[in-house]
Order: C-alpha cells, then structure tokens, then sequence
C-alpha cells in the first residue's frame, strides 16, 4: 500500500528489508534488519545525515544526535519540522542567546497588550487561545496581524490585514512610529542593547503612508498598534508559522523581537515574545541538540567548553565544525556528500523524493509504511513517543512533561530508544541504558538547563520548565530577566537590534499568476496528512473569497485545478470570506488529500533553512466538462 | 534569579465542622474544607476547578445563623463558621433530592448515585412511572460526540465549558422554560452544523453521562464497557506545540476516552478535538 496517510494506513508490525533495488520491501527479523542497517551505515560513515523527529520524545531526539555524533562522527542532524520552529529558535537565539519562547502561558493571562502575528491561534493552538481569551476578559487588548480575518481575529480589538510577505514592512513601521513618538524606552535600550542608531536609520523610511503603501494597512491601524504597544505595561508578541515559513522568516522574527528591545517588552512578568510551535516536541528536539550547530543544552558545537564536556561524557571526539542542515543535507544528497540516511519518524519524500532515490542507503525508523519508508532499504517498525513509550517531551513555554505508555506497540514495533540502542550497539558502542529515565540522567549530566528535572519533580511538579539548573529551585516563568539588573556584569551581552529589510516574497503574482495562496491549519486537520480519523466536517479545499469565486465563476464544491511556477493540482473549493480578493487558502502540505505541496514555492530561508510555504503566486481554472459514457 | 511566584498569600481561616475545629485556607468552599478534612459529601454537579453550577442541591449543609440549607459547592468559608453536615435537616433534603432526580433522570451512568440512594434510603419509585421525563433517543448526528437528553440533570457546567468558561465557543446553551428546558445548539440542529468544535470539553465536567464520546457510547451500548478492567494514564498530546497533558482510559490496549487532567498547568482541564479525538490514527493495526 503506497499511500501516505497518516490517518488512514495501518501500522508497521514488523521489520522490513530490501534485497536489491528493483526488489519489493520483504518482512525479516529485527536481527537481520538490524544487521543490515548497521551494515549500510557503516560503509556510509563520512556522509552521513540524521534527520530525526520532532513528534518524539526528547530521550529519542537525544539519543539520535548522539547517534550522529558518537557512532557516526557527524553534526549532520536535523529535524524535517525545522521549518515550522527554527527560524524564531534562530532569530531568538541570534539576539538572546538561547532560542525558546521568553514567556510562560499563564502570562498571557495577565498582561495588557497580545499581538497574535501571523497566528491563528483559535485553531491551530485553541488550548493556548483559550489562555489568551482569559488575558481578554481581564481587560488585555488583542491584535491580530493576519492577511486573512481568521477566527482569532474575531475576538481582538484590532485587525491588521497585511498582504502576505510584508511582515518586516509593517513591523518597521510599527518601529519608526514607536521612536517618532517618543514611545521607545531609552533607559532599556541605553542599558540592555546594542545596534539602536543603525536601527533607527534602517526603519527611517518606513513611514506610516508608505507601510500602508506596501503592507495594505490603513496607517490609522498601524499607528494604533504602535501606540497599544508601546503604551502598554506588560505586552506579549505571540507567533506561529506565518511568520517563520516564508523565505526570510529568521528576518522576521527578528524585525518582532526589535519591537520588544525597543519597548522594553522583554525579560519582565507579563512581557515577552511567544513562539508557537506546530508540533509537540519541536523545542525539544532543538533543546537535545539534534540540530547540526547545537550540543543538548543550546551549547554551541564550537564552544570549546561545551566540546570538552560532551568529549569527555561521551568519551569521543565531536567533529569541530557546524554540521549540514536539513536543506543542505538534502542538496548534499544529490551531490553526493551525503549517502547514508537515518530517517526517524519523519516523511520527507513527498517533496525531496528525487534525492531520497539518489542515497546510497536509507533507514526508516516509524510507525507507518509513509511514501519515504517505500524508497528505504530497512524500514523498522516504532512507536508512537506520545502514548507508547516513557519519555518527555518539552512544548512551547519550554515546559519538560512526562509522557507514558498508555497501550503495547502493534506487532513487533519496538521503542525508539531500543532500536538505536541496538543499532549503535552494532557499530561497535555498547549502548545501554536500563530505560527512558537512564537517558534523561545523562541529559541532566550535560546540558546545565536541565541538571533540575528529575523524573519524580517533573512528576510531582506536573512538568519544569527550562533552565532548570538545581534540583531544589524553580526559576522565574519568563527569561532574559538579566537584561533589567543594574549591574552591567549581571545584564551580560547586550541583545543586538536585527537589521532586517523588507524583501518581497520570491514569487511575485502577475497577470499569469494572480493570485496569492498562503497555507495554516484548520481546527481539525494538523499538518503532515492529518494524524486524526477523519474529520466530522469536510475535507481538503482551496479557499476563496466570494468575489474571487464569482469572478472565476466557481462554486462550492467545485473542483478547480490551481497552477503555481512549480507545479498543479486539482482540489476542490470552499469560499471563506475570512479571505479578500486575491488570497486564496490552504491547509498545509497534505500530500495524500491534496498535492499543496508541489505548487507552493520551493524558496527557503537561507539562515534557517525553513521554506516559503505561506507566499505563492498561482491562478485558478475551471475543468473542462468531462462527460462520462457507459 | 531564583523568584518563585507564590501568587497572594492566603490566610487560614479557623471554622468548626460537625464540632471539630478546622483550619481551611481563605478561599476555599466548604466543600473543599469538608473533603480535606475526610468528610466527602454527595455532589453531582461539581467539577473540580470550575465555578460552582450550584444547581444539584445534594452537597446542601447546615450553618449556624443561616436559615437555609446552603450548597458547600458555592459558599465559602469563614471565620467562625460552624457547620453541620450530616443532621436530620440535610439527610432529609438530600434523600428528597435523589428521590427528585433519580426519578426524572437517568442516572444509570453518573458514578456513585447508587451508593448514595442506598445511604440516604432515597426510593425514586415512590412518585411512580410517570414522573420519569419523556424518554428521548440518544442523539447521534456526528462520529465524536453523543447527546442523551433523558440523562441531563440541566446543572449548566457543559454550557459554561462550551461558553466563557473555557472554549468561548458558546455553542451550547439552555433553551425552553420550566420543564420544557434542554441543553442543545442554534436551531436545534445537528452538531455537525452548529458551532460546536468537537473539543469535548464538555464531556467532562457533565456529571451524568449526558455527553459522552462516541466511543464510550458505542462500548456501553454493546455492553463491552468496563470501566474497573481500564487502565488510566496521564501523558502528553502529540499534536501541536501547546503540550496539554491527556489522560488516556485504555480497555484491551485500546484507547477508549480522552480526558484532560483538571489540575494541569497547561490546559486546566481543556482540550481541543485533536487532542480528545486524534488518537485513532495509532490504533491502526490490523
């Protein structure tokens, strides 16, 4: 079965092996699929890449790093959901120096200003928005910067319908507005950061008839926010991927971070800068370090403390030098210096299937037969981190939560820990660990952050949150608070401004293209083909705005075929009139309902490498009447 | 930095309950108070961390000074008060109350109501057949949530989750007077077509079963439902960067229910449908 579903296709229940490569995958043992694998990863030492997973649990993530880095000898290690994180992990950890989210959920509820950016918080986070709508009552104001009048838009006092890709525009704006009003706050940027003439010069330009100009905003709003913002007492930036999937989406989260170095909106109770990640173990894959420039803890691969900590933990060398990243590590494999893949958990061949064909040897390891398990040559059956196996998993207010197996694995599937335990073991390292807990101890004995939380507190503490430096301590919910100390060797290195420009997105509407389609979630469809059995309401559809359908004559339920630069699909439409002519919507890439992921731009953020999913230029056509005989 | 938010200090406040001094911190209901000093007292429609619906009438007590048997779900404590639980006056109120319910309503879901008919002496049969509220059919329109209305006791706590309390989805409400008062959605339509995002939170906190999730339901129905032989464990969604904690109910390694743990510093208790419902997507085993 060569369906990608996640909802709709079995488990995997026991290994699978390929003789040759024209051969069909064919059941064995876990002792021969593990013979295999170890043998193929031997002979692919030197151009290795880990592509591990940010749906399991932070014990798995770090032990695959490890894998990469111990047994293999490479920093090559990366997660596929970078790009729905690793732009605000970077732009974050660019100005403070560790990339989590600065703000804890329950501030939310107690501040005086939330700005959702490029968040549709009500569906794509409801549990999080639930929190913010209780900030609301308690009298905090809401804006919604958003191109689309989504659902959290009904609920904020403020709509700043941006097009789509002029984020940088608007927050400059916002910037300039905020200096020339004399609303900055001097003291906080005299003290605590660095960069604010060259700052000042840069958002110049930006003013108020010109951003409205550029971004489609009525300069009245822009001013309000402005003012709402810096006004405030206590004010929180709230993110999600429509700021972080576009091709510049590190540059954007750092033209929102200046706004809070230049109100001060940083490092205090009640004010700081949320990033919402898309799936539940997003930050701590980064925190466990399975990204190719980080060790767990966020401590830098070149930093030569942090080297000799972990060299002489892991009684090994680490390679001196950043590893390849995901975007990389997939234009190495056409060019050869990658050969060998580990993928765990994740499905990248929708879209990278070309170059995934190309390897010398691929490994899956995950609970489906997905597309990418069909191109391996050992696929081994694992287990669901949420409720199949011991762990944690670390979310977007970086809290550390105990997960646990609730049900047995179907069939033969074995726990992630197990297997690579297993395979390291084969390649000559005498891995073991007596369970999830024993991995965690080790995390605790390298990254400092997480020394506090033992399996009891996270326990009894219903989840810690980092850094976590003592076993008896609870650190303050919000971080950077150093940035407010008088004195300058407790403030410690002064948060840098970004400059940032505005850049348009790569792929400009125009007479053949139109129309601007930019992708989010739905309430009950998550990305990556839905994890849930089916939906209670409708399937997968291209939105429009009822000007646009009356104007290309198409009606609900209508299938239509969209065209990008990159490719076409036919889908059916919706007509949402959260949209305004010219913006079509999608959900994200669902590669077995719909192809969304072939038209949408192939641009990637050069810093972090995520993609530009959320700005592409297509048109729309009606089908041709088919009629069918017989 | 080491600050830990203690929030406000909270005074201890010195009550008597049935004669025995107690201390209870400032806040606190009486039932609250009762339970941690080892008196737990009947109550249906209280739900851990919500505001009291105070619509039940079974958690009644006597105060000294105040006429009326007053609900423990709602009142809270003061200095000095001296409270009585278990006088002729509550027993007596609580047995009609059982009687009162247990007659109209179908209580064969809602744990512990046996326990407490037999401790009371309550007999729900004495008003006869007829008192018994016109059976309805269960309401299935949808693949995730079921509606019994012969089972709904009106205490409101599935209109306050729906509403300001919890989803703001403000799907749910009370319509009709009197008898004639249900719980439904606009235009009494389907669910599919109302306002409800299928979160569930609305399961749990009814306290009769009245709600329940489709696959509860579908086992009670086939009379596979075994709730002693389920194992009950607390883990994490696996769906988005919110981390709500889940408790999972798992009969024969399969996930039966989703609830979500009303202490949890995340969620307090909320969920949305991926995390109530998107757990099938593992169970696909055959």
């Amino acid at each position: 079965m060569n369906r990608d579903a996640r909802g709709g296709n079995p488990r995997l229940t026991h290994p699978l092996v390929r003789d040759g490569r024209d051969e069909p995958l064919r059941r064995a043992s876990w002792d021969e699929a593990l013979d295999r694998a170890a043998r193929g990863l031997r002979r692919g030492r030197g151009a290795f890449g880990m592509l591990a997973c940010a749906r399991a649990t932070n014990e798995t993530n770090y032990l695959a790093q490890k894998f990469a880095r111990v047994v293999m000898g490479t920093n090559n290690v990366d997660s596929v959901d970078r790009r729905s994180h690793a732009a605000s992990v970077a732009g974050l950890a660019a100005v403070f120096g560790s990339g989590g989210g600065t703000s804890s959920y329950g501030e939310v509820e107690h501040t005086d200003v939330v700005v959702m950016w490029g968040s549709n918080a009500r569906v794509a986070h409801p549990v999080f928005f639930q929190r913010v709508l209780k900030g609301v009552h308690g009298g905090a104001r809401l804006y919604a910067v958003d191109p689309r009048r989504a659902s959290t838009a009904e609920w904020a006092e403020g709509w700043l319908g941006l097009n789509v890709g002029t984020d940088i525009a608007l927050a400059h704006a916002i910037g300039r507005e905020i200096i020339q009003a004399g609303l900055a706050n001097e003291a906080f940027v005299e003290r605590a950061t660095s960069g604010f003439e060259e700052y000042r010069a840069l958002v110049e330009p930006w003013t108020l008839s010109l951003a409205q100009k550029v971004t489609g905003v009525p300069a009245p709003a822009i001013r309000e926010l402005a003012h709402a913002y810096a006004r405030a007492e206590r004010a929180q930036i709230c993110w999600t991927l429509g700021v972080t999937d576009h091709h510049n989406g590190t540059a954007v989260v750092r033209a929102l971070i200046d706004l809070a170095l230049l109100t001060g909106h940083v490092g205090r109770e009640g004010s700081g800068l949320q990033p919402l990640c898309g799936r539940n173990n997003v930050q701590g894959a980064v925190d466990m370090g399975a990204v190719p420039h980080r060790l767990p803890g966020f401590q830098d691969v070149l930093d030569p403390d942090a080297r000799l900590r972990f060299e002489s933990a892991w009684d090994t060398a680490l390679p001196p030098h950043y590893g390849l990243n995901l975007a990389e590590m997939f234009e190495e494999m056409e060019t050869g210096g990658v050969r060998a893949v580990h993928c765990l958990g994740e499905n990248p061949a929708p879209s990278e299937a070309r170059r995934l064909k190309a390897l010398d040897f691929l490994v899956v390891q995950d609970m489906f037969r997905t597309s990418t398990a069909e191109l391996a040559d050992v696929v081994l059956p694992a287990t669901a981190g949420w409720a199949e196996s011991e762990g944690t998993t670390t979310n977007s207010e970086r809290r550390v939560q105990r997960v646990r197996k609730a049900v047995e694995p179907p069939g033969e599937a074995r726990d992630d820990i197990d297997i690579l335990c297993d395979l390291a073991r084969r390649l000559g390292h005498p891995w073991e660990y007596a369970g999830a807990e024993a991995v965690w101890n080790e995390v605790r004995s390298v990254s400092p952050d997480h020394y506090g939380m033992t399996y009891r507190r996270l326990e009894a503490e219903k989840g810690l949150q980092w850094p976590c430096p003592t076993t008896d301590t609870v650190e303050p919910p919000y971080l950077h608070g150093r940035l407010w100390a008088d004195d300058p060797a407790l403030r410690g290195r002064r948060a840098p401004f970004g400059l940032v420009r505005h850049v348009p997105p790569v792929d400009l509407t125009d007479e053949r293209f139109p129309i601007r389609l930019t992708t989010g979630r739905r309430l009950d469809s998550s990305n990556s083909a839905g994890q849930q059995g089916g939906s209670p309401r409708r399937g997968e559809f291209v939105e429009l705005c009822p000007e646009d359908a009356e104007r290309y004559g198409v009606v609900v339920g209508e299938k239509v075929q969209i065209t990008s630069r990159h490719g076409s699909v036919v889908v059916s439409v919706w007509i949402d009139t959260a949209l305004r002519p010219g913006l079509a919507f999608t959900t994200l890439r669902l590669p077995d309902h719909n192809d969304t992921d072939q038209p949408t731009s192939a641009a990637r953020c050069p810093i972090a490498g995520t993609a530009e999913y959320k700005a592409t230029a297509i048109r729309i056509d009606k089908l041709p009447l088919v009629t069918y005989v017989g | 930095m080491t600050v830990t938010s203690l929030g406000v200090p909270r005074r201890l406040l010195d009550l008597t309950l049935d004669g025995e001094p107690v201390r209870a911190p400032e806040g606190t209901t009486l039932l609250d108070a009762c339970r941690a000093a080892g008196k737990d007292l009947p109550a249906l429609c209280h739900v851990d961390a919500r505001t009291p619906a105070s619509a039940c009438r079974l958690c009644v007590v006597e105060v000294a000074g105040s006429r009326a048997l007053v609900a423990a779900c709602s009142r809270e404590a003061e200095p000095g008060m001296d409270v009585r639980t278990d006088t002729e006056r509550t027993r007596h109120s609580r047995r009609i109350v059982l009687e009162l319910l247990a007659s109209s309503v179908d209580l064969s879901t809602t744990p512990g109501i046996a326990e407490w008919i037999e401790e009371y002496g309550a007999r729900p049969d004495r008003f006869g057949t007829d008192a018994a509220r016109l059976e309805r059919e269960p309401i299935i329109d949808n693949g995730l949530l079921v509606r019994e209305d012969g089972k709904c006791l009106r205490c409101g706590q599935c209109v306050r989750a729906c509403g300001g309390q919890g989803q703001h989805t403000f799907a749910l409400s009370v319509s009709g007077r009197g008898f004639g008062s249900r719980v439904g959605v606009e235009y009494d339509a389907p669910l599919t077509d109302s306002a409800c995002v299928f979160c569930g939170d609305c399961v749990d906190v009814c306290p009769t079963g009245a709600l329940s999730v489709r696959s509860e339901f579908d086992l009670r129905t086939a009379g596979t439902w075994d709730e002693p032989a389920q194992a009950v464990t607390t883990t994490v969604c696996g769906h988005c960067g919110v981390g709500c904690e889940l408790t999972l109910h798992v009969q024969d390694n399969e996930i039966v229910k989703v609830t979500s743990p009303p202490d949890s510093p995340v969620a307090h208790g909320n969920l949305c449908i991926k995390g109530r419902f998107g757990h099938q997507y593992i169970q696909n085993r055959d």
